[in-house]
């Protein structure tokens, strides 16, 4: 640029710029943006109707129902050992967690109690679910910022997972393995030692993800203080698991809940995180993933010997009564209300799902944000459409 | 007081044993509850180091969660539902063997909303009308979670929101008014969340079909067939049942 040193040429320029800043104001126009319900990130089908003025985000609704089955429904009509097989399929990604909470709901109003080994092994399938639910969104929450590397990462490494899931119950996604008073079979031989070479493997790749993504200072820049939720806020909307951890609130239902799995006799720490923001629920579910693998690592350890199932009748009729049971899965809290009136069938069974309180504070939370954080934040939620929809 | 139902609550305090368990932090918050809603609590059910239920009156509903909130640090929302203790008026199909005969089941469709309002079987904390509201709220401090219950009267029941309170309560309260037809007083956007506008019924009222089960006779009782051998063990779990329940 050349300086402009001609008095008239000047008085000229500042009448230009005055009229530009006149028209900077420039007429925005409220828009409809639909996102969804196809969207890669969404893990299934949710549509969010996002009404914006210009990039800012004025409006959001969130559109459920695309993937509703009827779970609670249905459990009316059948018995307790067939509704592990309808709640596998709420949150795909870690099966076997949502089973254990509900025969958990059984066994309490049955008074009856898995043996020890039966439990330890529980544990341990439960905590491989988590590590294979989370892995893949620390994979999944790179892509929704652009970066493609970190997806293949997550999905070649947690076939190694599921393929111990698949040795022991037989199935990759649906499980269905949990029974009331115990589980349906024993470990196969060599397990052990095949799955504490997996371990080593998330291991890597955990560290593979904290040199990719986390210190990536367009990650970095792209979720640090972008949808900050406040612990009192994110308390009241019912958010639970690393999203509530994330905001500061140490409350670990695995250490707190004192039900039926044998965290507490493991040797492991809740992490939390004070900001609250996308960045924070990303490092917390990482620290997870971590700590995850110490535990199954010392629950593969201390496996007692032993049965694993408890004496149970053949044909299982659960005496009267209502009992609550929820744990700490993998997306946050899972719960059953469980209503029995000393049936076959349970009379009314409450789904309590993580994700659907997640998502309720989406409205709240996506107000005011920018179009390009809406999929970060979004993603950084981390919730399934099985586990919404039920 | 009604009679209670629940195995474990039918020895209720009267018959308490001299080494009963207590529950401190439970008791506690029972008795604050007492304190701040007096009549309003109705009834309430204690399960030593399990859990804790509490029945309040339907007016009093949302000034419990405002002394849950306040005074009984229970910040957390965790969920609220319904329960329809109408049991179905298309009889046990549930359990058995075959299909009621379907003049059995519209002969009943009608009367029994009406004639056994009072003859309702109910669970913890006891009940009088078809339609409960079910809420939880947690402490997630002290750890402590409290099933809070409301009988709600008529067939199109109406009570206040939660949101004022809770937040987190819209989308549960959509979702109660969906399944269970019941409406929230001074709710911003009671419209269908899961199934489609247009859809008719209440999918988890007990006296709505699952059309499924209707053409189909449940085949679940057929499949628990006895091993070889194995009938001794068989009765011995059937009579450790019946025990039990």
């Amino acid at each position: 640029m050349t300086a402009v040193s001609d008095p008239r040429q000047m008085a000229y320029i500042a009448g230009q710029a005055s009229d530009a800043r006149v028209n900077v104001e420039i007429e925005t126009e409220g828009m409809t943006l639909n996102i969804g319900p196809q969207h890669p990130a969404t893990h299934g089908t949710l549509r969010i109707i996002v009404k914006l003025d210009g990039e800012r985000v004025v409006a959001a609704e969130p559109v459920m129902g695309y993937m509703h089955r009827g779970y609670e429904k249905l459990s009316e009509v059948r018995t307790y050992p067939q509704v592990t097989t309808l709640v596998n399929r709420i949150d795909w990604l870690g099966s076997f967690a949502n089973e254990v909470p509900f025969i958990l709901a059984a066994e309490r109003l049955m008074d009856v109690e898995a043996p020890p080994r039966a439990q330890w092994i529980r544990t341990a399938l439960f905590e491989l679910s988590r590590i294979a639910n989370v892995v893949l969104f620390l994979g999944d929450m790179g892509v929704q910022l652009g970066a493609v590397t970190p997806v293949f990462f997550a999905f070649r490494d947690r076939e190694f997972v599921l393929n111990q899931i698949e040795a022991v119950t037989g199935g990759r996604f649906h499980p269905n393995f949990d029974r009331i008073g115990g589980l349906k079979d024993d470990l196969p031989k060599g397990w052990i030692d095949e799955t504490k070479g997996v371990l080593g493997r998330i291991r890597t790749f955990c560290d593979e993800m904290e040199d990719l993504v986390t210190g990536n200072e367009i990650f970095q820049s792209r979720t640090r203080g972008i949808g900050v939720i406040p612990a009192d806020v994110g308390l009241s909307y019912g958010l639970s698991g690393a999203n509530i951890r994330a905001s500061g609130v140490d409350w670990d239902l695995r250490r707190d809940g004192g039900i039926g799995l044998v965290h507490d006799q493991l040797d492991w720490k809740v992490w939390t995180h004070p900001d609250g923001d996308s960045f924070a629920r990303y490092w917390v579910r990482l620290q997870e993933v971590r700590e995850a693998c110490d535990m199954v690592d010392q629950l593969l350890d201390g496996i007692p010997s032993g049965p694993v199932m408890a004496k149970v009748p053949r044909i299982i009729k659960v005496p009267a009564g209502e009992a609550y049971v929820e744990t700490e899965n993998p997306l946050g809290v899972m719960g059953y209300y469980v209503v029995s009136k000393g049936d076959l069938v349970p009379y009314r069974v409450k789904i309590r799902s993580a994700s659907f309180n997640n998502v309720s504070i989406t409205p709240w939370l996506l107000e005011g944000t920018y179009v390009p954080d809406v999929v970060s934040i979004l993603a950084s939620l981390y919730f399934i459409l099985g586990d919404i929809d039920r | 007081m009604i009679q209670l139902s629940s195995p474990d609550t039918a020895s209720s305090p009267d018959t308490e044993l001299p080494d009963a368990p207590t529950d401190a932090p439970r008791d506690a918050l029972v008795a604050a509850l007492a304190d701040a809603l007096g009549s309003n609590l109705v009834e309430s059910h204690v399960e030593p180091g399990v859990d804790v239920w509490v029945r309040v009156t339907a007016e009093a509903w949302v000034e419990t969660a405002t002394v849950l909130r306040d005074r009984c640090a229970m910040t957390y929302f965790n969920f609220l539902s319904a329960v329809d203790w109408m049991p179905s008026p298309y009889g046990r199909d549930m359990d058995a063997q075959v299909d009621l005969s379907p003049d059995a089941s519209d002969g009943s469709d009608a009367t029994a909303g009406a004639a056994g309002s009072d003859a309702f079987e109910t669970g913890v904390a006891g009940g009088e009308t078809r339609f409960q509201l079910l809420a939880r709220v947690h402490d997630p401090v002290g750890h402590v979670g409290i099933t809070i219950k409301a009988d709600l009267t008529g067939d199109r029941p109406e009570v206040d929101s939660w949101i004022g309170v809770y937040p987190g309560a819209d989308w549960h309260e959509r979702e109660a008014w969906e399944m269970f037809g019941i409406s929230f007083r001074n709710h911003p956007n009671q419209v269908h969340l899961y199934l489609p506008s247009h859809f008719e019924g209440n999918p988890l009222r007990k006296d709505y079909p699952l059309l499924a089960r209707r053409v189909k006779p449940w085949p679940g009782i057929v499949d628990v067939e006895l091993m070889p051998g194995g009938d001794d063990e068989a009765d011995g779990a059937e009579a450790e049942a019946g025990e039990a329940s």
